[in-house]
């Protein structure tokens, strides 16, 4: 009847103490998602309502943030445009082609691109790349500047959206060619297996084996590492010399500047409704990488869905 | 007779010495067209490599075919570009090395910039301001992305759990200008407009952190065998207890690894604390006080705002770029080692 304590009462208030802290902290994730969305929301009002004076934006907000949004999709599109063949290659290297004992160091060696910080690219892009790239832009601008893109004249300084763009695929190649190694290692063995059998070189086995499964995962891959340059800060304000300018020409010193990169030089010295103007313009970023991220998971979850019918 | 050669196609020797020939060629046509002083041996191997590439296309089109010789150019551009990617690597670090190391001494790392105009000073403040920001982050990150993780492998059920899930993939998504501004926001709520502290950062660079650390330790609960945790739980253990003394230790090494990692990639970060911890010349140890100088910043700075000595504050920007990349590849090759020595104690 008595002195005999009950063995599942502290068991029982251990397991609901964990299970509780657990689930605290599972909470506080969708509470600190909540919380940034709420509170630049609140921030970024002043600056939205019509009839709001901004220092740094004189005709309204969104005449201040449309150039911004376009210069931030175009640098993240040059970075795109370079980094998909080169990840392919690396993927296919390191998957495909480099022997086997060495391609995981290979692998490794491209990772550790990642691990450089982003203020260490912006020393470097500014200090080594944008001289070393400067000579090719004029002759670019020579020979071809009958081709918009290349149009002159060309930047002294080499510090143009294409630097940037170049910048931007190196430090983005890291994640896309480590995706498109993944995906290039899933290739069933059979189908590689059947393609050598019908006598295919080895590009033909790549191309009717192994491209065709990986597509959509280089999609995905793709657009993750979109959402990785449409966020980038300081590589972008520490090469481009911006002038909010709306042109597709590359190698001006007229460059389209970039969101992340205007909040990172403006916000210091910003005050009053500058600085809710910016935040407006961090939110707009914010609003820009979710719909990149969601479209890249979609693809990654159908994907899933689909192997797993197979 | 071209039976025989078609038959055997270009065998190893063969790419090898065609591929020695076309270096040659670079050689030779770099030296005729430019002085010596002026040749660059970066330019000379790329030559090289795309006048081989040629070559070899050339030779195996003409001895093996249209399709093996479509295949071998293939091979070259694969080759090609993963060469073209370790070319900035090495670029980028032999520069940081070169550049950094004149600055990289004593004064360094042991004086602030208070006062300094042109030459000396050092980076001790920003030093300082990185440990004790990154460390506070990580205090915050690791209970509660651990915490999380733990609740998605061990108790996550129906709806809220797929939230969750949801949400983390969205965290990690979340450029880092934004969590910046977040933090001001936050902060500038509590303490007025122009908020700048410390701990701010840390909350910046929490949001940053948190998923790396819940997406690594979930993957490293998950590999933890069922038949452990049942094991565990047939002999009476709690479940709490379980996973406290039978899943986590089981885990322990990839976690480290992971949380490693994920300080390394936080400890470079430099926007959202140029946003929210401001940047100062002085010492400042107390994070919930004033501006902090963290190091990304003060590469930044230093590069930015060049004083009347240019030179020094260039130079000031690399040493601090150069102890930047020592600080972080010491933490990934420490995880590289911690996951190494977790995994052969295991196997034993």
């Amino acid at each position: 009847m008595n002195a005999v304590p009950s063995p599942t009462t502290p068991r029982r208030r251990g397991d609901a103490l964990f299970r509780g802290l657990s689930r605290g902290a599972g909470l506080s994730i969708l509470i600190v998602l909540a919380a940034v969305a709420l509170f630049l929301i609140v921030e970024a009002i002043p600056a939205l309502i019509p009839g709001a004076v901004i220092d740094s934006a004189p005709n309204g907000f969104f005449a201040y943030v449309g150039p911004l949004v376009y210069g931030t999709l175009f640098a993240a599109l040059i970075a795109l445009v370079i980094a998909t063949p080169l990840s392919i290659g690396i993927g296919l290297f390191i998957s495909h082609y480099a022997p086997r004992r060495i391609a995981a160091i290979l692998g490794y060696t491209i990772d550790l691109l990642a691990a450089i910080p982003s203020v260490v690219y912006g020393l470097w892009g500014i200090q080594v790349l944008a001289p070393a790239v400067q000579p090719t832009y004029q002759w670019l601008a020579e020979n071809w500047g009958f081709i918009p893109l290349f149009a002159g004249p060309v930047s002294g300084t080499g510090r143009t959206i294409l630097t940037v763009g170049i910048v931007l695929a190196i430090m983005v190649l890291p994640i896309m060619s480590a995706l498109a190694r993944e995906v290039f290692l899933q290739t069933p063995k059979l189908h590689e297996e059947a393609a050598f059998a019908l006598g295919a070189t080895q590009w033909e086995m790549i191309r009717i084996a192994v491209l065709p499964f990986a597509r959509s995962g280089l999609l995905s891959a793709a657009m993750l590492g979109l959402g990785r340059a449409l966020g980038e800060t300081m590589a972008v304000a520490m090469v481009l010399s911006p002038a909010a300018a709306v042109t597709i020409h590359l190698l001006t010193s007229e460059n389209p500047s970039t969101i992340a990169s205007t909040i990172a030089l403006d916000f210091p010295e910003a005050s009053g409704l500058d600085v809710n103007a910016l935040i407006a313009a961090g939110l707009v970023l914010f609003v820009i990488t979710m719909i990149v991220n969601t479209l890249a998971r979609g693809i990654v979850t159908r994907q899933r869905e689909k192997m797993g019918e197979n | 007779m071209s039976a025989i050669v078609h038959a055997r196609g270009l065998n190893r020797g063969w790419v090898s010495s065609l591929a020695v020939g076309g270096l040659l060629v670079a050689y030779v046509v770099s030296s005729l067209t430019t002085s010596s002083e002026t040749l660059n041996i970066g330019v000379v191997a790329a030559e090289g490599f795309f006048f081989a590439w040629v070559l070899i296309v050339l030779a195996s089109l003409a001895v093996e075919g249209r399709r093996k010789a479509v295949s071998r150019a293939m091979a070259g551009l694969v080759y090609g570009a993963f060469a073209l990617a370790v070319v900035p690597l090495l670029s980028l670090i032999s520069t940081v090395v070169t550049l950094g190391l004149p600055r990289f001494d004593g004064d360094f790392f042991g004086s602030s910039m208070r006062n300094v105009v042109g030459a000396g000073g050092g980076a001790l403040h920003a030093i300082v301001g990185t440990l004790e920001i990154t460390s506070m982050a990580a205090l915050i990150s690791i209970p509660v992305g651990l915490l999380t993780s733990i609740y998605l492998v061990e108790y996550a059920k129906g709806k809220f759990a797929r939230a969750v899930t949801t949400m983390v993939d969205v965290m990690t998504g979340i450029p880092s200008i934004v969590a910046g501004l977040f933090a001001f926001a936050l902060f500038s709520l509590f303490f007025g407009p122009g908020i700048r502290m410390g701990f701010a950062g840390a909350v910046a660079l929490s949001v940053l952190m948190i998923p790396v650390v819940v997406r690594s330790s979930e993957e490293m609960l998950r590999l933890v065998p069922n038949e452990l945790r049942e094991a565990s739980l047939a002999l009476g253990v709690p479940k709490w207890r379980t996973i406290l003394r039978v899943v986590l230790p089981t885990a322990m090494g990839g976690i480290v690894t992971g949380v490693m990692i994920s300080v390394a990639r936080v400890i470079g970060e430099t926007a959202p604390l140029l946003i929210v911890a401001g940047f100062t010349q002085s010492m400042n140890y107390n994070p919930f006080n004033e501006r902090m100088m963290t190091l990304p910043v003060f590469v930044y700075y230093s590069y930015s705002s060049q004083g009347a000595d240019a030179q020094a504050y260039i130079d000031r920007a690399w040493a601090g770029a150069l102890t930047l990349i020592i600080i972080v590849m010491i933490l990934n090759l420490g995880a590289r080692l911690v996951s190494r020595v977790f995994r052969t104690s295991g196997s034993r």
